[in-house]
C-alpha cells in the first residue's frame, strides 16, 4: 500500500555515510599495530565517552579505499575515541598510515558488549573476571578491563588479565598492562617465542590459566584473539571448571554494513554486527564447531 | 460483453470502498492500469521477454502475458502459449519484485575529500510511486519478509521510502507450477494481507473476468471510473474453487516442523557432502530468490578525487562473501550451500522472526543442476542425527 | 606447621588421585629442595638422576648458545614437572633448566623411582599415565605455538587461498 510520508522524513545521515573524524594522536604499538585517537569534525556530541559499551565496534573508513570493523578500546570517561588497528589489508594499511591531521570516517557504535557495565545487583556474590587475550585480541578487551578496574560491576571480585603474544615486541598496550598490575589486577603475559631480554613467561597463553587463582565456580571469562586460540582457551577454561554460559568470546567475520543488512557477517542464528560480536560459548559452540569442517 | 450496472442505466456513482469486492472484465483491467499510470505511478507488470515471464514496465493490458503458461521442474522452465484470453495462467518467473524496493545497484553517497574536509552528498530518496501489477501471494509474503530485514528506517531509509510508495495489485494463483510449495509455507495460493487490491482471474463462465477485493483507500481510488459490477456469491464461490483447485495441484511439500532445530543438529550430516557434489555455487538461487538480501558495500574513487560508496546485490555463494583477511571463512561449496539452506529455512527465524522461504519454487526451477531444497531438507530429516556438539 | 615430604608429594598434581599407597613410594625417593634465582636445576648433557616437581616459582627451560644469552624455550611453574629425559635411555638431559626466581621443588631420585616402578608394575603404570598426561599437554601446547596463530593472517597455513 502507498503510505503517507512520515512527519520526520529522513534521518540526518544515511546509516552508511560516515562521520568524518580527524586523527589527533597516533601511537605505534608494534611493527604492524597502530593506535589512533580520533576527534569528530562535526556532530561534536556523537561519540562522547559513555555512548558506547566496551566490546562494541565502529566501521572506520579509509576514504576511497573502504571500511574495516575496529573495536572501540576506550575505557569509561576516556576521550578521545581510540582505535587500535592491525595492518592486514588495504583498508587497515591505510588507516595505520594516517598521520595526525588526516581524516578517517567513523560509523557506529555497532554490536553488543562484554556485559561488564551491567552489574548483577547489590546482593550478588563476588564474581572473578578472567580476561584471556591473544595478540591484537587485547584491543577489544581494553575497554572492559578499564571498566572493571574502575570499580564497576560484576560483583567486585578480582580481575585476572592473561595475555598471550607471539614475542615480546608484539605485546600491545605495554604501558596499560603495567598500570593494570599496579592497580591490583592479577596480570600475566606469556610469549610464544622469547627474546634475550624477556624474563617473563614463555609458553602458550592457556598455561597462564593453570595457576591463576580464580574461583571457577564464580568466574566469568572474556576471551578474544585468533579463533583457534579462543577455541583452545575455552577448552582450558572449561577444564578449569567454568560453565559454558560464563565464557564469552568476541567473534570476527567479514563485516560491511555494520547494521544487519548486507548479510556478510551471518553465522548460525546471528548477524554478528548486531547480535554479536560477543557470544557465549554455550550459545555458540554448536555453530562454531559444526561449521569447522570445510 | 455486457456488464451489470446498478439500475441497469448510467454507471454507478457509488464510490468504491475498502472491503468491497467487484468484478472487472479485461477492459476494466486496462482501465485500472491506465488509472495507475495517469496517477503518476511507474507501472510494472509481468511481461514476456527472452522466453520467460519477468517484471517490466506495462502501458496497458496488452502488455500482459495473455495465453502464456509455464511449465517448471527442477532445473527447467518452459513457456508455451495458446489462444485463450487467460492473462495469469502461469505461476512465477525468475525475476521478483524485490528489485523495486531494493535495486540491484545503488549509489549510497558521493563525496570529496578536499582541504581536510569530507563532504558527502546522498542521492535524494526516491519519490516516485511504483505500482506492481501482478504480485503473486508468495511475492506478497516475500515483501513482508523483506520488510522485516530492511524495513527499519535506521537500517535502510531508501527501502523505507520506496516501500511507502509501493502500490501492490496482488493476483492469486490459478495455475501453480510443479515447483511451487506455497501451501507448505502458508503463503498461498490465496493472498494474505497487505495488498492494495487482490485480483483473482475467473474462467468458469466464458471470457475471463476478474474478482477484485479492495484492500486500501489507495486501492479504492485506483478503481475510480473503472467499469465494474459488484461480486456475487457465484463469483466468490468461483474464487474458492480456483484456490481449492490450485491447492490440489501443488504436490511439492516442505515439512517445516522444527526445521531450525533439525539443521542445528545436522551440520555434519553427510547429505551436505552429496549436495556439494552437484552444486556449482553459481548463485542462481540467490539471484532469483525474492527474499535474499545480501549486498556488497564498496568504495571507489576516481582520479579527480571523487569518492563513491556503492551497494550492490551479492550472494553468499560468492567465495569472497565471507572473506576475512587471508581467506574465506567458507572456502568450500559444501560450507556455502549449508550456510544458505540453514539460514534460509532455519536461522532466518532467529534473526527476523520468520522463515526466509515463501515457497515460490524459483530456486528449484532456476538451479542449473536442479537442486531442490525441499528434497534436501527431507533427506536430512529422514536421517536426523544425534547431536555431537552442543552446549557443554 | 611443617608438612612431611609425603604430604607434599601427595598434593602435587602429578600424583593427585593416585592410590593411597603410592605417595609413600614416591616420597621414599624424594626430598625437598630449593633453588635461588639463576641456579640450574638441570644441565644439558648431564646424567638425568634427579627430576623435579615444582611447588612454587618459575623455572626456565633453556638452550645455551655460545656468545649469546640462553634461548628460553618455555617457562614452567607450580604444579609442573621439570625433567623428562630420565624416563628412557640415554638418560641424559637435553636442555638446561634454570630458576627464574626462588623455586621450591620436590627433588625425586630417578634411579630409585624407576626401580620401584619395575618391581611394582601397577604403580609404574599409574605413574606413567600421569606423566603421559602432562607430556601430552606439553606437546599440545608446543604444537599450538608452532601454529604461530598471532602471525599476520594470510601467511602460512591458516589462510585458505
Amino acid at each position: 500500500m502507498v503510505l503517507a510520508e512520515p512527519s520526520l522524513s529522513t534521518p540526518s545521515r544515511h546509516p552508511l555515510t560516515p562521520a568524518p573524524h580527524v586523527v589527533v594522536g597516533r601511537r605505534r604499538e608494534t611493527a604492524d599495530v597502530v593506535t589512533l585517537s580520533l576527534e569528530p569534525c562535526e556532530d561534536a556530541d556523537q561519540f562522547l565517552p559513555g555512548s558506547f559499551a566496551p566490546g562494541q565496534f565502529n566501521m572506520l573508513s579509509a576514504f576511497g579505499i573502504g571500511e574495516a570493523a575496529i573495536s572501540i578500546s576506550n575505557g569509561p570517561g576516556e576521550g578521545p575515541l581510540q582505535h587500535t588497528v592491525r595492518d592486514v589489508g588495504p583498508v587497515t594499511h591505510a588507516l595505520c598510515e594516517t598521520e595526525p591531521g588526516g581524516l578517517v570516517g567513523v560509523r557506529g557504535p555497532f554490536g553488543n558488549s562484554w556485559g561488564v557495565d551491567t552489574g548483577p545487583g547489590a546482593n550478588a556474590p563476588s564474581v572473578d573476571v578472567v580476561v584471556v587475550a591473544g595478540g591484537i585480541g587485547l584491543a577489544p578487551l581494553r575497554g572492559a578491563i578499564e571498566h572493571l578496574l574502575g570499580g564497576s560491576s560484576l560483583g567486585g571480585g578480582r580481575v585476572f588479565i592473561l595475555v598471550g603474544a607471539r614475542s615480546p615486541d608484539q605485546v600491545v598496550f605495554v604501558g596499560d598492562i603495567e598500570r593494570w598490575r599496579h592497580a591490583g589486577a592479577y596480570v600475566e603475559v606469556s610469549v610464544d617465542v622469547a627474546t634475550a631480554s624477556w624474563d617473563g613467561r614463555v609458553g602458550v597463553v592457556t598455561s597462564l590459566l593453570e595457576d591463576a587463582p580464580f574461583d571457577p565456580s564464580k568466574a566469568v571469562a572474556l576471551v578474544c584473539g585468533p579463533e583457534v586460540m579462543m577455541r583452545f582457551s575455552v577448552r582450558a577454561l572449561l577444564e578449569r571448571g567454568l560453565s559454558a554460559e560464563r565464557v564469552r568470546l568476541s567473534l570476527e567475520r567479514n563485516m560491511q554494513c555494520g547494521i544487519g543488512s548486507c548479510g556478510h557477517c551471518q553465522l548460525g542464528p546471528w548477524l554478528l554486527c548486531r547480535d554479536g560480536p560477543i557470544v557465549t560459548w554455550a550459545s555458540g559452540s554448536a555453530i562454531l564447531l559444526g561449521e569447522r569442517d570445510r | 460483453m455486457c456488464l451489470y450496472r446498478y439500475g441497469g442505466g448510467a454507471p454507478s456513482l457509488r464510490p468504491v470502498r475498502i472491503g468491497d469486492t467487484l468484478v472487472l472484465d479485461r477492459a476494466g483491467l486496462g482501465q485500472l492500469i491506465e488509472n495507475l499510470r495517469a496517477g503518476g505511478a511507474r507501472t510494472m507488470g509481468p511481461v514476456v521477454r527472452d522466453g520467460a515471464i519477468v517484471p517490466g514496465e506495462i502501458t496497458g493490458v496488452d502488455d500482459l502475458p495473455t495465453g502464456y503458461h509455464d511449465e517448471q521442474a527442477p532445473g527447467s522452465y518452459r513457456l508455451s502459449r495458446d489462444d485463450t484470453d487467460e492473462v495469469f495462467g502461469w505461476a512465477v518467473g525468475p525475476g521478483s519484485w524485490k528489485a523495486e524496493l531494493f535495486p540491484s545497484k545503488q549509489v549510497v553517497w558521493r563525496a570529496t575529500v578536499k582541504d581536510g574536509r569530507f563532504v558527502a552528498t546522498e542521492p535524494p530518496l526516491d519519490r516516485s510511486v511504483v505500482a506492481i501489477f501482478g504480485a503473486r501471494p508468495c511475492e506478497l509474503a516475500a515483501i513482508d519478509v523483506l520488510d522485516r530485514v530492511l524495513g527499519d528506517e535506521s537500517v535502510d531509509p531508501r527501502y523505507s521510502a520506496r516501500r511507502r510508495r509501493l502500490f501492490v495489485v496482488a493476483v492469486e494463483c490459478g495455475t501453480p507450477a510443479g515447483t511451487c510449495f506455497c501451501t507448505s509455507m502458508g503463503t498461498g495460493p490465496g493472498a494474505g494481507p497487505g495488498a492494495d487490491l487482490v485480483v483473482t482471474e475467473l474462467l468458469d463462465q466464458g471470457p475471463a473476468r476478474y474478482l477484485v477485493k479492495v484492500g486500501t483507500d489507495e486501492g479504492a481510488d485506483a478503481l475510480d471510473g473503472v467499469a465494474h459490477r459488484p461480486a456475487t456469491e457465484g463469483d466468490h464461490e468461483a474464487r474458492r474453487d480456483v484456490l481449492a483447485a490450485s491447492t490440489e495441484k501443488i504436490h511439492r511439500t516442505l515439512d517445516t516442523d522444527g526445521l531450525s532445530g533439525l539443521f542445528e543438529r545436522n551440520l555434519e550430516h553427510p547429505r551436505w557432502d552429496e549436495v556439494a557434489e552437484r552444486c556449482l555455487s553459481c548463485g542462481n538461487c540467490t539471484s532469483v530468490c525474492p527474499t535474499c538480501f545480501c549486498s556488497d558495500v564498496s568504495d571507489v574513487s576516481d582520479l579527480a578525487g571523487e569518492l563513491e560508496r556503492r551497494e550492490e546485490w551479492s550472494s553468499c555463494f560468492n567465495l569472497d562473501h565471507s572473506y576475512l583477511h587471508g581467506g574465506a571463512v567458507r572456502p568450500t561449496i559444501k560450507s556455502r550451500y549449508r550456510q544458505w539452506l540453514t539460514h534460509k529455512l532455519g536461522t532466518w527465524w532467529d534473526q527476523f522472526g520468520t522463515s526466509g522461504c515463501v515457497g515460490c519454487g524459483r530456486c528449484i526451477a532456476w538451479c542449473p543442476v536442479g537442486i531442490d531444497l525441499t528434497e534436501e531438507a527431507a533427506a536430512i530429516r529422514q536421517a536426523d542425527r544425534v547431536p555431537r556438539f552442543g552446549p557443554s | 606447621m611443617i608438612r612431611s615430604v609425603e604430604e607434599l608429594v601427595a598434593e602435587h598434581p602429578l600424583l593427585r588421585g593416585l592410590p593411597v599407597d603410592a605417595a609413600p613410594l614416591v616420597a621414599g625417593c624424594a626430598r625437598l629442595k630449593r633453588f635461588e634465582p639463576g641456579q640450574l636445576l638441570l644441565k644439558e648433557g648431564e646424567d638425568a638422576d634427579t627430576f623435579y616437581l615444582v611447588r612454587r616459582g618459575t623455572v626456565r627451560i633453556e638452550v645455551g648458545t655460545p656468545g649469546r644469552s640462553p634461548l628460553v624455550i618455555e617457562t614452567v611453574g607450580a604444579g609442573k614437572v621439570v625433567g623428562w629425559s630420565w624416563l628412557l635411555p640415554p638418560l641424559q638431559w637435553q636442555f638446561d633448566a634454570r630458576a627464574a626466581g626462588p623455586v621450591a621443588t620436590i627433588a625425586v631420585d630417578t634411579g630409585c623411582l624407576r626401580a620401584k616402578a619395575e618391581t611394582d608394575p601397577a604403580f609404574g603404570y599409574e605413574l606413567l599415565k600421569r606423566l603421559s598426561s602432562m607430556l601430552l599437554d606439553r606437546l599440545q601446547a608446543t604444537r599450538f605455538r608452532l601454529l604461530d596463530l598471532y602471525a599476520p593472517p594470510g601467511t602460512g597455513d591458516h589462510g585458505s587461498r
